[in-house]
């Protein structure tokens, strides 16, 4: 594996202390807002790995996300819990199978128009969704009881207590991290960072580029779907938003903001982008102002994103 | 389905696609010449439409608004460009995206402090109120055929002004190659200025135009972005041409969706740009 910066080594590490022992001291609602980031964060980690990996600037990654949440929805019954492992199953298929045919036909295309054939594939489920009345409309449904998990009789953990699902999201969070960072450690990896650099040497050296990309596209597709499962369990609802391009964009706001290509920039970007709204909104109901603002000096004065604030040792 | 209906049906299609074009062709000039990605681009839309509501109130006269409208947007223009677009030239499209979506948080709460969140309707000017009988229960509006006709005059003026004029020539040349424009001695920072500021005009001059038909709402500049950039792609990026024909090209698919198959009609548009990408990845009249 790379070796990372001592300075963001060292802050991750201490993060993932600080976020372990963080649950016996936060209040509810700080615990929960922290899952919610994590599943933020493990959304945008998937969208890195197109972006900022293979080169896929992906404007329609809400889709996977989306129709994963919703699957959940109907696979569970009015009044009782959807199976833990069925439910995730189902709903990482569907994802995967929707990546999959949108990647076949989205990979023909590069560039801005590789950008604007996954947004009109977005938008498209969105549309589905919101002019659906069996799947609720522009309303959306409740998801009234969580998937539980039970091996006879015995539950490793109950979805339905705030830190039982804290914890959860973050042994995922972290599984997903490592699990990606030995994959782009691994000739795979080597593969489709070739490709972004340079797609034409890739494919003289013999490599078959569509397929790599294909691949990248539905891993990167099933991982939205975790992350999409996990919001809907978390929020208890789902609805077309979900699937909106306002979710894509933020969700790219987030990678690009923490620094692309970068394994802990969009965990740092998705952080950095909740934190500040949740503070902005305290301050005023006009937090959007103050937001939008960030982005554009962001932009203008840290042009590698938040990462690069740790790279100093490197440079030094 | 009768004729009247039909032939409503084929001019809400062909006057929504030339509103599109307005805001499109802005769209399109920004970057094809600049190679900017202006996520913003909605928000002018949307502040145009505002800006109709309150000149109309302040002047009484709805075309005297519209052009004060026109001139504060073209200076909104000026202003954005000194202050921010200048800086993105030659940045990534990702960076120019990212800027751009803050730009929209912005105008947004910045509409939302000016003008709050209410939903507000502008009147049809006066002379243009009535309505031309096509049947005993149908009617067209003539505003709406007013609309379709300025929106046409200035499709014509753009296609003088970029295909007849030095300035147009500038313009197509600073889209084919910035250096070689540049070392001719051409100012190419002053035309960069001027096309935003252009383009500005335009999808603030669509927005003002379609006030009395549409209402003016928070958010109205969202809807019209994404599909604006879709009518970008599909007729090839940079082409004013291609603007035209896909615009028209959505606008009619969008009125007949709705009417053919109510119950996928927010898709038939998306289904109609994948289906032309697909075919022709590089848009209709796109450059190879």
């Amino acid at each position: 594996m790379e070796r990372q910066p001592l300075a963001l080594r060292i802050v991750l590490a201490a993060g993932l202390v600080a976020l372990a022992a963080f649950p016996f001291v936060g209040e509810k609602f700080y615990v929960q807002f922290v899952t919610k980031v994590m599943i933020w964060a493990i959304f945008a980690v998937s969208l890195d790995l197109l972006v900022g990996y293979t080169g896929l600037v992906s404007l329609g990654h809400a889709l996977s996300y989306g129709l994963a949440a919703y699957t959940l929805m109907l696979l569970t019954p009015q009044y009782e819990a959807a199976g833990f492992w069925t439910s995730l199953g189902a709903s990482l298929g569907v994802a995967a199978l929707a990546a999959l045919v949108v990647g076949l036909l989205v990979l023909r295309t590069s560039g801005i128009y590789f950008i604007m054939v996954t947004l009109a594939f977005g938008q498209m489920a969105y549309y589905y969704v919101h002019d659906s009345d069996r799947l609720g409309g522009s309303d959306g449904k409740y998801i009234y009881v969580r998937p539980a998990l039970e091996i006879a009789g015995w539950k490793p953990f109950d979805l339905d207590q705030f830190t039982h699902f804290y914890y959860v999201a973050l042994a995922l969070l972290a599984g997903v991290y490592f699990a990606l960072r030995v994959l782009l450690a691994s000739p795979f990896g080597r593969v489709i960072v070739g490709i972004k650099e340079n797609e034409h040497r890739m494919r003289m050296l013999g490599f078959a580029t569509f397929r790599y990309k294909l691949v990248c596209f539905v891993l990167a597709g099933v991982l939205a779907g975790l992350a999409g499962w996990l919001a809907a369990a978390h929020d208890g609802l789902v609805n077309p938003e979900m699937l909106s391009w306002h979710q894509s964009g933020q969700l790219l706001m987030m990678v690009i903001l923490g620094g692309m290509g970068t394994p802990s920039g969009p965990i740092l970007g998705a952080a950095a982008l909740k934190v500040l709204e949740l503070l902005f909104q305290s301050w005023t109901k006009h937090w959007q102002l103050l937001l939008g603002g960030f982005i554009v000096l962001a932009v203008l004065l840290i042009p590698r994103g938040l990462a690069q604030l740790f790279e100093w040792k490197r440079r030094g | 389905m009768d004729t009247a209906i039909f032939l409503i049906q084929v001019l809400n299609g062909i006057q929504y696609g030339l509103l599109l074009f307005l805001v499109a062709s802005g769209l399109t000039l920004i970057f094809g010449i600049m190679g900017i990605i202006n996520l913003a681009h909605g928000s002018f839309y949307m502040i145009g439409a505002y800006l109709a509501f309150s000149l109309t109130r302040l002047i009484g006269d709805f075309w005297l608004a519209l052009a004060a409208g026109v001139v504060v947007a073209v200076a909104i223009g000026l202003l954005l460009e000194w202050l921010v677009m200048r800086f993105l030239y030659q940045r990534d499209h990702l960076y120019q995206v990212l800027l751009t979506y803050g730009l929209i948080l912005i105008f947004e709460e910045a509409r939302s402090l000016v003008w709050g969140d209410d939903v507000h309707g502008v009147a049809v000017p006066g002379a243009l109120a009535h309505s031309i009988p096509l049947t005993e229960n149908l009617s067209y509006q003539v505003y709406r055929l007013a609309m379709s006709g300025i929106c046409l005059a200035i499709a014509l003026g753009m296609y003088w002004l970029i295909q007849k004029t030095r300035l147009g020539m500038t313009i197509r040349a600073g889209s084919v190659n910035r250096e070689m424009v540049q070392s001719l001695g051409i100012n190419i920072g002053l035309l960069y200025r001027l096309v935003f500021a252009l383009g500005v005009a335009l999808a603030a001059l669509a927005g003002m135009l379609a006030s009395p038909v549409s209402s003016v709402f928070p958010g109205m500049g969202n809807q019209v972005l994404i599909i604006s950039f879709v009518v970008v792609v599909i007729g090839g990026i940079g082409s004013v041409k291609g603007a035209l024909v896909a615009a028209l090209l959505i606008g009619l698919a969008d009125t007949f969706g709705k009417v053919l198959v109510p119950q996928i009609a927010g898709m038939v548009v998306y289904l109609l740009m994948a289906a032309i990408l697909l075919w022709r990845p590089q848009g209709i009249f796109g450059r190879g």
